[in-house]
């Protein structure tokens, strides 16, 4: 009798235990992030498909409004103690305090097993991962700021060459203009004028003054006749931008694929709604690296942190979407949909535009910055953004925004 | 004709219009229909919107009827709308923010109303202090509040839970309810409350038998008031919950900002007033009993 | 009314009445919890932190007033507090004249009355997210107003104020007024049924006019109603934030940044929470200037009285 009911007893709990491992192969991760436009959406779905290929499930915790909003609801979150299982976030300095409060897990282990340090490229993506010698995120995707796109609709109803640099560009505006087209579309807020701002500092006052801003932060060189020069350049690109009266970065890059505007600055990631408008490069519309003059770019992108969790089960599982999500299949389906670059210098991305072929070739030849997120804090990016969103949106003359600036620079953090 | 005048306790007390057609009469009704004008207008212009197909907006003017009524976006906007790659519209929101509502409202306003009751009947030193800060707390803008609270929460283990975000909705809406209790209770004859104590009836018995009996009306107001609060609620509601558990004002503004190529305006319009549908039916609904409620509540503060 | 209500209970009184003040008080406690708690403690911790260099997470590294010297040098904050100084007094002196007005409108025994107040007031019902989104649509300068009057063929008619930075204060204010000038009529509406019919009948019979009497023996005599309206749309001024969110973002550029998203960005965005609390601080004391002397009369002096 007793040992009838000891091993019904030890039935049950062997299929208890079965159920749990069975329970413990589908485990849901909520991941939170921004990418809500039409190509980042699609780019996100890959990671999503990939994950759920291995019996997991993705819980997808879009936010909605750029970096802006999800960010203060994304540490809030992790601050107050009930974390996602996984989010993006700039790599750089973003989530450094959230480390050193010992908020974020170490994904050192992860990083070793999958040979991380041999795989990506440039490898100051993954030192801006890494703290006191420990790997803390998995760099994602590169993206770099410093393209223009052109709209070759535009050009031809006004009956123009398409220009191949910045100084083409200005020097057509002015036809573009009298045929009735807008010449630079440009989202009226401040991060995206600061990108603007950027790219043409980058392509007018050169690559040592602004390293020598960027990099050193040395007030003398944002004081000095380059970006004199630069904030010239600028000043005359808001006239061109004046009667651009948008406020989403993909609403402007809109009217470029629409042919309404001749041309937009922003960064890589704009190749998404060319995808997702299926447009086709070099026949609907072009795109120039470091505005056609400087062929450099930088390596901001988006990076995936993993906060802390109690539940050893979820633990193990988030190291296994880290491993997955720098795997050579996502990064090449993610970074197809999404026009940013891969993270691995490993992979056959023969699959990628023009556009993408560019940025390639500038990585493989190593003309990479470092980006904004990684050398400034979030503090003294959000005042310049504001001094640009001032600039932009105002008659503010190009001295007193450069005098501003210089300021910013020499008490930047 | 004017000395006729025979107003009830709730008809209009100002002097009564001379001729039906005098000029003063002209000019008042003119103006009282121009500004209903610019009243309906957006509510016009949001339900014209969402029933036009985005070919039309792209061509049309914003104020002119839909040649082709198409109820696609409103479909779009409760069940079909792409925020990242939930494609699933309001419609998990919606239910989200009854579960929030419901709790929030039954415990605010049942705290509200004991403090209202405490703080007219059983004065106690220092009651006026605490309803000071209270009241003070109304105004402090939430930003101040927003941090420290997160802290609060963690604290005590509901951060991003329902039951964190009720505590919450309770905490910001004690001020005013319980300023709208304690007027409507001070305006209650004291001879009632005395009659009871004198027969030896209890905070509680007090509370029961005699204040909640009277205190309907004040009560349809609190609910109304609280309805309509917590169900916009905007701030709270995004930095409080999770995807999970996200409110339907969060899922708006997530749809309306998740712009995929060009902004549909016809689905944002939908969602939009779906999202207003519910504050909007319980005032059209109470329309007078909001009315009397303020004016009790407000007016005698 | 308040002194007396603790003298009867001598009488009736037997060893309960300490049992009968401590459960008033035991009922109190969540709202003492609340004051004490999350009012005072809350705003007493984001003011200590404000003294701080704390970045992304509060920390105790003290730095006096610098946070509060580089919130005053900051062209951003002096844009918002100069955007909701524009924005709060016209708010609130065209929302006391609307909302009187209205009242007054509605209170001269017109047909239809609950109709038009149930046009007047149901914006209330909405979201400033709602508002926002909907009169940014109206307001859109390619399909809204500007296009349609433009239609109506005066060519050179210009009103964009969401993409000018001259004008998008007062589309904020179009807007802002729209939802929330039905409350203040409702509560003026309130307070004129209050006044006794006499007082209409005197005025006949001295011979002053309509307006006169509204302006001279009415409006004086709604003084705790204008109170409480003044005292309302102040708060709401000062928290203003959803729907400048809404409608347009803080911009074009910086035209329309507030003193509360200053806050919010700050604390978030920038991660720079030290700044975000001095800037909360600074809004906190402008409530306490404008509202310790109204509490006082209101709450404290009545005590006494």
């Amino acid at each position: 009798m007793t040992n009838l009911m000891k091993s019904l007893l030890v039935g049950t709990a062997l299929t208890a235990v079965t159920a749990t491992t069975a329970m413990a192969d589908g485990v849901e991760l909520e991941v939170t992030h921004w990418w809500t436009s039409g190509g980042e959406a699609a780019a996100v779905s890959k990671f999503a498909e990939a994950w759920n290929a291995t019996g997991n499930t993705w819980v997808d915790g879009a936010i909605a409004g750029s970096g802006g909003t999800a960010r203060p609801i994304i540490i809030s979150r992790i601050l107050g103690g009930d974390p996602m299982a996984a989010t993006q976030l700039n790599h750089g300095r973003q989530a450094q305090e959230l480390i050193e409060a010992g908020l974020l897990l170490d994904l050192t282990d992860v990083a070793e097993a999958g040979g991380w340090t041999d795989i990506v490229n440039p490898s100051s993506l993954l030192d801006a991962c890494t703290l006191d010698g420990k790997i803390f995120c998995v760099p994602i995707n590169i993206h770099s700021a410093q393209w223009i796109w052109l709209s070759h609709d535009a050009y031809e109803n006004a009956g123009l060459e398409v220009p191949s640099d910045w100084n083409e560009f200005v020097a057509s505006a002015g036809d573009l203009e009298a045929a009735g087209t807008l010449p630079l579309a440009m989202g009226q807020q401040g991060w995206q004028q600061s990108i603007a701002f950027g790219a043409i500092t980058l392509a007018v006052a050169g690559l040592d003054a602004w390293k020598g801003v960027n990099v050193d932060k040395n007030a003398d060189v944002a004081r000095g006749p380059e970006y004199t020069a630069a904030f010239e350049a600028v000043a005359s690109a808001r006239a061109l931008a004046s009667e651009s009266a948008v406020q989403d970065w993909n609403l402007a890059t809109n009217m470029v694929i629409t042919g309404q505007a001749g041309a937009q600055i922003m960064g890589d990631w704009a190749q998404g709604e060319f995808a997702v408008a299926e447009q086709v490069e070099g026949e609907d519309y072009s795109c120039l690296p470091g505005l056609g003059l400087n062929a450099v770019l930088d390596t901001g992108g988006d990076a995936f942190y993993f906060p802390v969790n109690d539940d050893p089960e979820i633990t193990a599982t988030q190291k296994e979407l880290a491993a997955l999500l720098i795997s050579p299949e996502a990064q090449v389906s993610f970074n197809l949909a999404k026009g940013s670059l891969p993270v691995r210098g490993d992979i056959d991305m023969s699959a990628a535009n023009g556009c993408m072929q560019k940025g390639l070739e500038i990585l493989a030849s190593g003309g990479v910055l470092p980006s904004a997120d990684i050398s400034f804090s979030a503090d003294t990016q959000t005042q310049i953004e504001d001094l640009m969103a001032q600039f932009w949106t105002s008659d503010m003359s190009a001295a007193e925004a450069q005098a501003s600036y210089a300021d910013l620079i020499e008490n930047a953090d | 004709m004017p000395d006729m005048t025979n107003s009830t306790m709730t008809g209009p007390r100002g002097p009564k219009p001379k001729k039906s057609f005098s000029r003063a009469n002209i000019f008042l009704y003119g103006t009282l229909i121009m500004v209903s004008m610019y009243y309906l207008l957006p509510l016009y212009v949001m339900v014209v919107t969402s029933l036009k197909g985005m070919p039309e907006i792209r061509m049309g003017n914003v104020f002119s009827p839909p040649m082709e009524v198409t109820f696609e976006p409103w479909v779009k906007a409760w069940s079909e709308a792409c925020t990242g790659i939930n494609c699933d519209g309001l419609s998990r929101g919606f239910g989200n923010s009854v579960r929030i509502l419901i709790p929030s409202i039954l415990l605010s306003i049942g705290i509200a109303s004991i403090n209202g009751y405490a703080l007219s009947n059983w004065k106690f030193k220092g009651s006026e202090v605490f309803f000071t800060i209270l009241i003070i707390g109304a105004f402090i803008p939430y930003q101040t509040m927003l941090y420290p609270i997160v802290i609060m929460l963690r604290e005590i283990g509901l951060m991003g839970s329902i039951g964190g975000l009720v505590l919450v909705h309770t905490v910001f809406g004690m001020p005013i309810l319980t300023l709208l209790f304690r007027n409507y209770f001070a305006s209650i004859p004291e001879e009632l409350f005395k009659a009871a104590r004198v027969d030896g009836a209890g905070f509680w018995q007090i509370y029961f038998q005699i204040m909640l009996p009277m205190a309907l009306p004040i009560f349809v107001v609190a609910i109304i008031l609280q309805v309509t609060g917590i169900w916009n609620d905007f701030l709270f509601g995004v930095i409080y919950t999770k995807p999970a558990t996200y409110p339907m004002t969060v899922q708006l503004n997530n749809i309306v900002n998740s712009v995929q190529g060009i902004k549909e305006y016809n689905v944002n319009m939908a969602a939009t007033l779906l999202t207003g549908l519910v504050p909007l039916v319980i005032y059209f609904a109470s329309g007078k009993l909001f009315v009397r409620g303020i004016a009790a509540g407000a007016v005698k503060g | 009314m308040t002194v007396t209500s603790d003298p009867p209970v001598q009488h009736a009184k037997r060893p309960s009445r300490l049992f009968k003040n401590l459960m008033a008080k035991l009922a109190s406690i969540p709202m003492i919890l609340t004051a004490l708690v999350v009012f005072v403690g809350g705003t007493t911790w984001t003011v200590v932190y404000s003294f701080t260099g704390s970045r992304m997470l509060p920390k105790t590294n003290w730095v006096g007033f610098d946070q509060y010297e580089r919130l005053w040098d900051s062209d951003r904050w002096i844009i918002s507090i100069k955007n909701l100084g524009i924005y709060g007094s016209c708010s609130m002196i065209l929302t006391l004249v609307i909302g009187f007005t209205l009242a007054a409108c509605l209170d001269r025994k017109i047909r239809f009355e609950s109709a038009f107040r149930t046009i007047f007031l149901y914006p209330f019902a909405l979201s400033f997210v709602v508002t926002g989104l909907a009169w940014q649509w109206i307001l859109n300068p390619d399909f809204g107003l500007q296009n349609v009057v433009r239609g109506w063929g005066w060519e050179t008619f210009n009103f964009n104020p969401i993409n000018d930075p001259d004008t998008v204060i007062f589309g904020l204010l179009i807007a802002g007024l729209w939802q929330g000038t039905g409350l203040i009529m409702c509560i003026m509406l309130a307070g004129l049924r209050g006044i006794d019919e006499d007082i209409w009948k005197a005025a006949r019979v001295d011979g002053i006019g309509t307006v006169k009497t509204y302006v001279f023996v009415i409006i004086p005599m709604m003084r705790p109603v204008f109170v409480t309206s003044l005292v309302l749309i102040a708060s709401g001024i000062i928290k203003l934030y959803d729907l400048v969110v809404a409608q347009t973002g803080g911009g074009p550029g910086l035209a329309s940044e507030v003193p509360a998203k200053y806050v919010i960005e700050f604390m978030f965005r920038a991660q720079n929470l030290g700044q975000g609390f001095a800037a909360s601080t600074m809004m906190l004391c402008s409530v306490v200037i404008i509202l310790i002397p109204w509490a006082y009369l209101e709450f404290g002096g009545r005590k006494r009285a």
